[in-house]
């Protein structure tokens, strides 16, 4: 497949929003518990959100540069109950207005118990909005990889590790950003999410890995054979009836050689996963407004990568249909 | 229910492109028009064809067949395209069973194209939306045609009549005994998309001769045998008594 | 959404439907063009038309985007004063002054020596109409694509049974059993060879076609036969071997219809060796073969007049003449001549077994006679013989370019003319059939010129253009016995040359050998390219200036509807119509249409009004005509005789009163006639209320046999198609060769051939065929240029000009070299690599692409995909021309200086027939570093005034003003 740029930034930007959220939200749940010492409603939770929410948002707006006809994306959301692609449209602004109202709970300081559990449980609205929205943010990580992963006939894709791997690559990247954000706002809390996107980066690249090793022994269903219904051992295509390309050529090839492809790979796994592990096991040492940053920005732009990589490594049975121009 | 489809005999088919361009050439002006082109004088020309024909060689010289490959949209009667479809544009009717794009409602995400396993979508880059084979609807029903012209522009130009139309679920049309008689297939059947288009195979003719029609009575060499006519030989004639 | 079901496609606008004849290639089927408000919306096969019934190609389909092609021409245009040649530099002009310049410059050369102005036309179809101005014109120097198209299968064809494929006829599909299909991707017969192969296959025919590659047509046949090119000759020598070996032939067929079993003298003293012995001394007058030859009877043992009744005579055997002459059946010499044409000998030439080539033969001699057809059609002979039937040896053949753009091609179209007759399929039911007005006398009537004396100033010319030479003395020569013509055509080089030599036509005028030209008129040709061989060279011919700074070919005009690479060159630019603003004709006086069951001829209307400044050539051609004072043009005092073409169409005759003229149909003064009749003012209408089509349907017991069909022959001639109601004998044995051959030993009494070129005619006028290997191989070294290199027709692009079709450059818009892996594995590169291809004239560089479906020494493109830059108003960084490549730049016009001459025509020594397909070349890979570009490049050639100066990004064709709702 050609990989978009929008599709890119879309998975990329609005997985680490929600993995941002939910680590967020993870850190108020251990609060509760008295696990982790509270946070600021203000500077922690509300600023948190609007990270989030900004980068749901620039997801959002990517994904406006894929459709042809963005005025009428609001008609994606009629086909729920089919479309997996009409599930995420549906789930994603949901989850957003989730995360607006979860931080403006925090930001007005709304944070009036509603009721109690016991003695230490102290429930108040943003908790059970986060909720809602922390389950939100799973459905929306299944419903961006099943568009991919529900896909039969797109073999590497067609695989509950792509949903893994979504939700991972999301919560991983969202967890080191917020070891970032805790440095930078000075949050004691940098310990915690440091060891938790070192622990989700660590689950991360084992799943991603397997994924790799799995579609490298991919045996594709298709065929020439079976793609024009000739039996013979030696079939080549000619001619495509299309000489300067068409949309079939562009949309479904990356046009990148498999030295190129091999050089991507080992790139995005040394940026999504070794150096952020390295910085990340660095940041547990030293205490360093840098080093989680690093992480989280290396890692960010590995995911691009690899996202890239994710789009172009898929072979489409198409393909076997647009191989030859003469 | 109805299943139109298109039935295509390789068998035939020379690979001509008519089938190419008078669907470019009824569809640009119609329904689903217009079909936008990108570059049309220049570099790497390309456009939207709901129709292309390809060519594959099989086998070794001197044991090569050509085989020429038109293929469009296959109608599938389980097609994956439908149900990705977030907007609903893209939808199969129940009257028929042609799978169609509302142009208006679609949103150009191209999901649909990603769920094709057999590259039957084209987005139309100008408009910005899918199109697709629309087994011209706009001419099979259109009332003002005679009815025998109710048919695809691509069947009705087809030189080798390769390209049969009609309803593969009525066991007694066209396609349906063509399909039937003469070894019907259907591409990739092993994603269970159920293509209602068919192709039918290459058929070989052959002769064989056996020796004793070379050994011929009526062999007309017979006919050019010279008497012997023994030059100056005494001959009784030469006897006087 | 606007359901399709809740509206009609028609009330987009205002829908008009015309009917009209498609000239996107030469095949013209019928059209229906279907306009909404008054732009095209949809072009359609006429189902109502007798050569496409209803069907329609890919470049038919695709007429709009011809009619609304940036490329069109609509301006008249002259050359800036000042400005260089081939740099299309152009002012606008009006009609008028492009009107008063031609008719100045045109009649000075008539007055002082008109053969100095040459008309050449090349894929048109209206050669009765220029040929008709060249004639009145009084200069020779005229033909038409004929020459370098495929002559070679006229020729050998009409030479050998008096009629031919090409447009002449064809094979009966419909009742076939077995064809075989020779040399051939896309036809004239574009869409009726598809349909007919379809139907053909589908009702249980075999198919075989022998081809180096195996595409188009050939791809759905039952078996590929890949054979060598050039080598079919020996391929079907071999078969005509096996056949009579067998004795698998159709022995009543070949006495009773063909000379096969006529006595020829062989007395090698005799002026007459060679020659059938008649029995009447006296001379015939008129074309035709008079039946005054011997057979040898069986009973009486003695010869005989052939035909006489009961006789059944010797087809092998010698014998002697009371006289003592010596004497063999034209059948024995034939034996003879294949006696060595073995199987084996064959393998080795064409590079099929040897039991390949027997089962062949077996299968087509099996099929002929055992497969026999009866139709119940009960007919008479030219002797007449009473037949209650009409049998058909159901093996039919069709072949085309690839065995005629060979040298030796006029041989091996022979031996197929040969083997169709052994077979006995001539005008029978499942064989070859003829389409009026063939058959024709062998050859036909019409003769060239005889001498200088017949081209004078101010005078028509006498004889015509082109014609068909039946013995040396109607060769168009000087004492000397040098051409006249400036393409050399009926001269001692090419005798037979009976379509011209177009492709020598710049080359000679350039040289100014025989003679140089003033002015050289160019229509539908594009001559500064694809038509052209040698073609780098042509454009530096057509640039070059002598001493005085004056160009070699000092005026060239060209007519053309398109900004073709030869547009570039002219000095004086007709912008055509497309074939949607025009009228036109399929003359019965040219190649009609006509179907295997009678005369057909067609027309074109108008369906739009002329875009621009543009104008119908056949106009400017009247209007010429008439300012000159051509006696055809005008009336006695002077004065215009036809108001335009419509009118001329309506009104000409071919001579006072012949009620003869290019329509054949509703003739006479209500329409009544057809054929031979007076003009009738209401014969455009009724063409056009009959789908443009008149068509004739024989009596059935017309439609077979017609060489020697009594009422048919009598039908022909009452309706002026033939002027001898004599049948027409099928020449195994050909006497008009071997009267050239005579003179070649200086044996006859009239013209005599110049001692260069005595050995070279000696050879190729042999009476019965022979094979050789193409000149080319002969001339140059085949080891250093192994391969052969070939072209096809692609079926979506007709030659140069489908380019500006913004939908068929799609599938074509560049060609890649087809080689068989084996060649890019010895020669160390890759499917996709950038290759050299050279030949001895010059090398072009190109991609590759590996394919198994060609034969192993041969290399192929498509034909004329590879444009100069921007030309056809293209982009100069279009893919035609940075990607694609022109194989023309390799092969030479002339071959390499030899015992017969300096200049000869790289065509065959008999017919003049272009042999493109002779060319050699090898191919090798291009250095590290070398532009990923074909080559060579041209400087890019500008837009001429009235083409659109920017071009559009996207193209969004939708018919109709009304925007779309
Ligand atoms: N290498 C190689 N070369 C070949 C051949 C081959 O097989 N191989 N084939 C040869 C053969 S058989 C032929 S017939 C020639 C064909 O060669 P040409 O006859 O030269 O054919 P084109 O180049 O298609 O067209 C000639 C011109 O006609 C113009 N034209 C198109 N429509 C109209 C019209 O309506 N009016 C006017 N006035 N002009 C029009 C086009 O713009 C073009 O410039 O090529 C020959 N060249
Ligand atoms: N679509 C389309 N149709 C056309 C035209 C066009 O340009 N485009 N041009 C028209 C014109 S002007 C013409 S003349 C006709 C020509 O019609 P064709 O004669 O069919 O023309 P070519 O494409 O030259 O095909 C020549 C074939 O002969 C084969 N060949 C070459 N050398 C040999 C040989 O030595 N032996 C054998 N057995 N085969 C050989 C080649 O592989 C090729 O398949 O087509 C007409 N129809
Ligand atoms: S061929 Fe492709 S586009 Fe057509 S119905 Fe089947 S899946 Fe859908
Ligand atoms: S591109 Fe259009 S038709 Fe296809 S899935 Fe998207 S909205 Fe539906
Ligand atoms: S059925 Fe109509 S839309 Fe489909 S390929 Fe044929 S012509 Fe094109
Ligand atoms: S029009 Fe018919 S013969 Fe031509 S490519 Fe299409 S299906 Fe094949
Ligand atoms: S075969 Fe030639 S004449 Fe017939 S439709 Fe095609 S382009 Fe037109
Ligand atoms: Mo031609």
């Amino acid at each position: 497949m050609h990989p978009a740029l929008s599709v890119i930034f879309l998975t990329t930007l609005i997985g680490a929003g929600q993995g941002f959220f939910l680590a967020l939200y993870t850190g108020q749940v251990y609060s509760l518990g008295n696990l982790l010492p509270a946070q600021s409603s203000l500077t922690f939770y509300a600023y948190g959100s609007l990270i989030a929410l900004a980068l749901l948002a620039g997801g959002l707006l990517a994904s406006f540069f894929h459709l042809g006809h963005p005025e009428r994306a609001w008609r994606a959301a009629s086909q729920w109950r089919t479309s997996w692609l009409s599930r995420e449209v549906i789930i994603l602004p949901l989850f957003m207005g989730l995360v607006l109202v979860y931080g403006a709970l925090h930001y007005f300081g709304l944070t009036r118990p509603v009721f109690r559990l016991g003695q230490a449980v102290v429930v108040d609205l943003s908790l059970l909005v986060g909720g809602l929205a922390s389950a939100a943010a799973f459905l929306l990580y299944l419903s961006t990889a099943m568009i991919y992963a529900s896909l039969r006939f797109l073999q590497e894709w067609y695989s509950p590790l792509t949903v893994a791997n979504y939700t991972l690559l999301g919560l991983a990247s969202g967890f080191t950003l917020a070891a970032a954000f805790c440095a930078w706002s000075g949050s004691e809390l940098v310990l915690f999410y440091t060891s938790e996107a070192l622990l989700l980066t660590l689950i991360a690249f084992l799943v991603r890995g397997l994924s790799l090793l799995r579609n490298r022994r991919i045996r594709h269903k298709s065929t020439l054979q079976t793609a024009i219904g000739v039996r013979h051992t030696r079939i080549e295509q000619k001619a495509q009836g299309a000489m300067g390309g068409s949309f079939n050529t562009r949309e479904f090839f990356h046009g990148r050689s498999r030295a190129a492809m091999r050089t991507l790979k080992y790139l995005f796994l040394v940026l999504v996963f070794g150096l952020p592990l390295l910085l990340l096991g660095a940041g547990l040492a030293v205490d360093s407004l840098w080093l989680p940053a690093a992480a989280f920005l290396i890692q960010y732009a590995g995911l691009l990568l690899e996202r890239f990589y994710f789009f172009a490594d898929s072979r489409h049975p198409q393909n076997l249909y647009y191989q030859y121009i003469s | 229910m109805t299943q139109l489809a298109l039935v295509i005999d390789l068998n035939v088919c020379v690979g001509c492109h008519a089938c190419v361009t008078s669907c470019k050439e009824w569809n640009t002006s119609g329904w689903a028009g217009p079909l936008s082109d990108l570059r049309p004088y220049d570099a790497d020309p390309s456009g939207t064809f709901f129709n292309r024909v390809q060519t594959f060689e099989v086998g070794e010289f001197p044991n090569t067949e050509t085989v020429h490959f038109p293929k469009s949209c296959l109608h599938c009667e389980d097609p994956p395209c439908v149900p990705v479809c977030p907007t609903g544009a893209s939808y199969k009717r129940e009257e028929d069973g042609i799978v169609l794009v509302d142009y208006d409602k679609c949103i150009g995400c191209k999901y649909c194209s990603w769920a094709c396993p057999y590259g039957a979508r084209e987005l139309d880059e100008r408009q910005r939306v899918m199109k697709k084979c629309t087994l011209c609807v706009d001419r099979i029903a259109e009332p003002t045609l005679p009815p025998e012209e109710r048919r695809p522009a691509c069947v009705l130009a087809c030189p080798t009549s390769a390209r049969l139309f009609g309803d593969i679920h009525d066991p007694n049309s066209e396609v349906s005994v063509a399909i039937r008689e003469q070894g019907g297939y259907q591409l990739m059947p092993e994603w269970g998309t159920n293509p209602a288009n068919h192709y039918l195979p290459r058929r070989k003719t052959r002769i064989r001769i056996h020796e004793d029609e070379l050994l011929r009575a009526d062999n007309p060499l017979h006919k050019e045998e010279l008497p012997e006519l023994p030059e100056g030989a005494e001959t009784l004639d030469d006897v006087a008594w | 959404m606007r359901t399709p079901n809740t509206h009609s496609d028609r009330d987009l606008g205002r829908v008009e439907v015309k009917e009209t004849t498609c000239y996107m290639c030469a095949c013209r089927c019928g059209i229906r063009v279907t306009l909404r408000d008054g732009q095209v919306r949809h072009i359609e096969g006429n189902p109502q038309h007798p050569v496409n019934r209803g069907v329609i190609c890919a470049k038919g389909s695709s007429g709009i985007m011809k009619q609304y092609s940036p490329a069109r021409l609509t301006k008249p245009l002259l050359r800036k004063r000042g400005a260089l040649r081939g740099d299309a530099d152009f002012e606008e002009i009006g009609w008028e002054q492009a009107f008063e310049l031609l008719q100045q410059r045109l009649a000075g050369i008539r007055a002082e020596d008109p053969k100095r102005f040459a008309l050449f036309t090349g894929r048109d179809q209206m050669q009765a109409l220029t040929g008709l101005f060249a004639k009145q014109f009084g200069t020779p120097n005229y033909a038409a694509h004929g020459g370098f198209c495929s002559v070679n299968m006229a020729a050998g064809l009409i030479y050998t049974i008096g009629g031919s494929f090409w447009e002449f006829g064809g094979p009966d599909l419909e009742r076939s059993k077995l064809f075989i299909m020779i040399g051939t991707a896309e036809d004239h017969h574009s869409n009726p060879m598809k349909v007919a192969l379809s139907h053909f296959k589908r009702a249980g025919g075999r198919f075989i076609s022998i081809n180096p590659i195996r595409t188009g047509y050939s791809a759905i046949a039952d078996e590929w036969v890949p054979i060598r090119p050039g080598t079919d000759g020996a391929l079907l020598l071999a078969l005509v071997h096996e056949i009579i070996k067998q004795g698998l032939y159709d022995r009543d067929f070949l006495i009773r219809y063909t000379n096969a079993a006529e006595l020829v003298n062989l007395d090698p003293d005799s002026t007459e060796q060679g020659m059938f012995v008649r029995f009447e001394v006296p001379k015939e007058e008129g074309c035709f073969d008079p039946q005054n030859k011997l057979w040898w009877d069986r009973d009486l043992n003695k010869p005989i007049s052939c035909h006489t009744e009961g006789v059944d005579p010797y087809l092998l055997g010698e014998f002697k003449l009371h006289d003592g002459t010596p004497v063999k059946p034209a059948f024995q010499l034939l034996h003879e001549r294949v006696q060595d044409y073995t199987p084996e000998w064959a393998e080795a030439i064409t590079g099929i077994p040897a039991a390949t080539i027997r089962r062949l033969a077996h299968e087509m001699g099996v099929t002929a006679r055992d497969q026999r057809i009866e139709l119940p059609i009960q007919w008479t002979d030219a002797w007449d013989n009473e037949h209650a039937s009409v049998v058909g040896n159901p093996v039919a053949f069709h072949a085309m370019r690839g065995v005629a753009a060979h040298s030796n091609g006029f041989h091996t179209i022979r031996s197929l003319g040969i083997l169709m007759s052994l077979l006995g399929t001539i005008d029978r039911p499942g064989g070859f059939r003829h389409k009026a007005p063939f058959p024709r006398p062998i050859p036909p009537c019409p003769k060239p010129p005889k001498g200088p004396q017949d081209v004078r100033p101010n005078s028509v010319l006498e004889g015509s253009p082109l014609g068909w030479p039946a013995e040396p003395d109607d060769l168009f020569v000087d004492e000397a016995g040098e051409p006249l013509r400036i393409d050399k055509a009926f001269s001692w080089e090419y005798p037979l040359s009976v379509h011209g030599l177009m492709h020598n036509v710049i080359t000679n005028a350039w040289r100014g050998d025989p003679y140089p030209l003033d002015t050289l008129l160019l229509f539908m040709a594009n001559m500064a390219w694809n038509s052209s061989m040698n073609t780098q060279k042509v454009r530096r011919m057509l640039t070059d200036r002598d001493a005085s700074g004056e160009y070699k070919i000092p005026f060239l005009v060209v007519c053309d509807a398109f900004d073709s690479e030869t547009v570039a060159f002219a000095d004086l630019v007709l912008p055509d119509t497309s074939y949607l603003e025009r009228h036109d004709v399929m003359s019965m006086l040219d190649r009609p249409i006509s179907e295997f069951e009678g005369p057909v001829d067609s027309v074109r209307i108008p369906v739009l009004p002329p875009s621009g400044d543009c104008k119908p050539f056949q106009d400017v051609l009247i209007e010429l005509g008439t300012r000159l004072g051509l006696p055809a043009f005008v009336r006695e005092d002077g004065s215009r005789k036809f108001r335009d073409y419509p009118d001329f169409i309506i009104n000409y005759e071919t001579s006072p009163g012949s009620g003869i003229g290019f329509l054949a149909g509703w003739r006479g003064k209500i329409g009544e006639k057809f054929l031979k009749g007076e003009p009738n003012p209401r014969q455009w209408e009724m063409y056009r209320k009959n789908h443009c089509v008149y068509q004739y349907e024989l009596p059935r017991s017309y439609q077979y046999m017609r060489n020697w069909n009594k009422g048919y022959l009598l039908w022909a001639r009452a309706h002026g198609m033939v002027r001898y109601a004599e049948p027409v004998t099928i020449h195994l044995y050909s006497e008009p060769l071997q009267k050239f051959r005579l003179a070649a030993r200086g044996k006859w009494d009239g013209k005599q051939p110049p001692e260069r070129l005595r050995q070279r005619v000696e050879t190729y006028f042999d009476p019965l065929p022979f094979f050789s290997e193409p000149l080319e191989d002969r001339l140059t070294d085949i080891h250093s240029y192994p391969l052969h290199a070939l072209t096809q027709r692609p079926m979506a692009m007709y030659h140069s000009w489908d380019s500006q079709n913004a939908w068929l450059r799609q599938i074509h818009s560049h060609n890649f070299l087809f080689v068989n892996p084996k060649v890019g594995a010895a020669q160390g590169f890759a499917d996709g690599d950038w290759i050299w291809i050279e030949s001895r004239t010059s090398r072009v560089r190109c991609m590759c692409r590996f394919s198994e479906a060609v034969e192993p020494g041969t290399v192929w493109t498509w034909n004329a995909i590879g444009k100069a830059a921007g030309a056809w108003g293209l982009s100069p960084k279009a893919d035609e021309s940075q990607k694609g490549f022109l194989l023309n730049h390799l092969i030479d016009e002339e071959l390499p200086p030899c015992e017969s001459g300096e200049h000869l025509s790289n065509s065959d020594p008999v017919t003049g027939q272009a042999a493109w397909f002779d060319l050699r070349v090898k191919v090798y890979r291009t250095d590290e570093g070398e532009p990923r570009q074909s080559s060579p490049q041209f400087k890019p050639q500008p837009p001429v005034p009235g083409m659109p100066r920017r071009r559009k990004r996207w193209l969004r064709y939708f018919a109709g003003r009304k925007a779309k709702p």
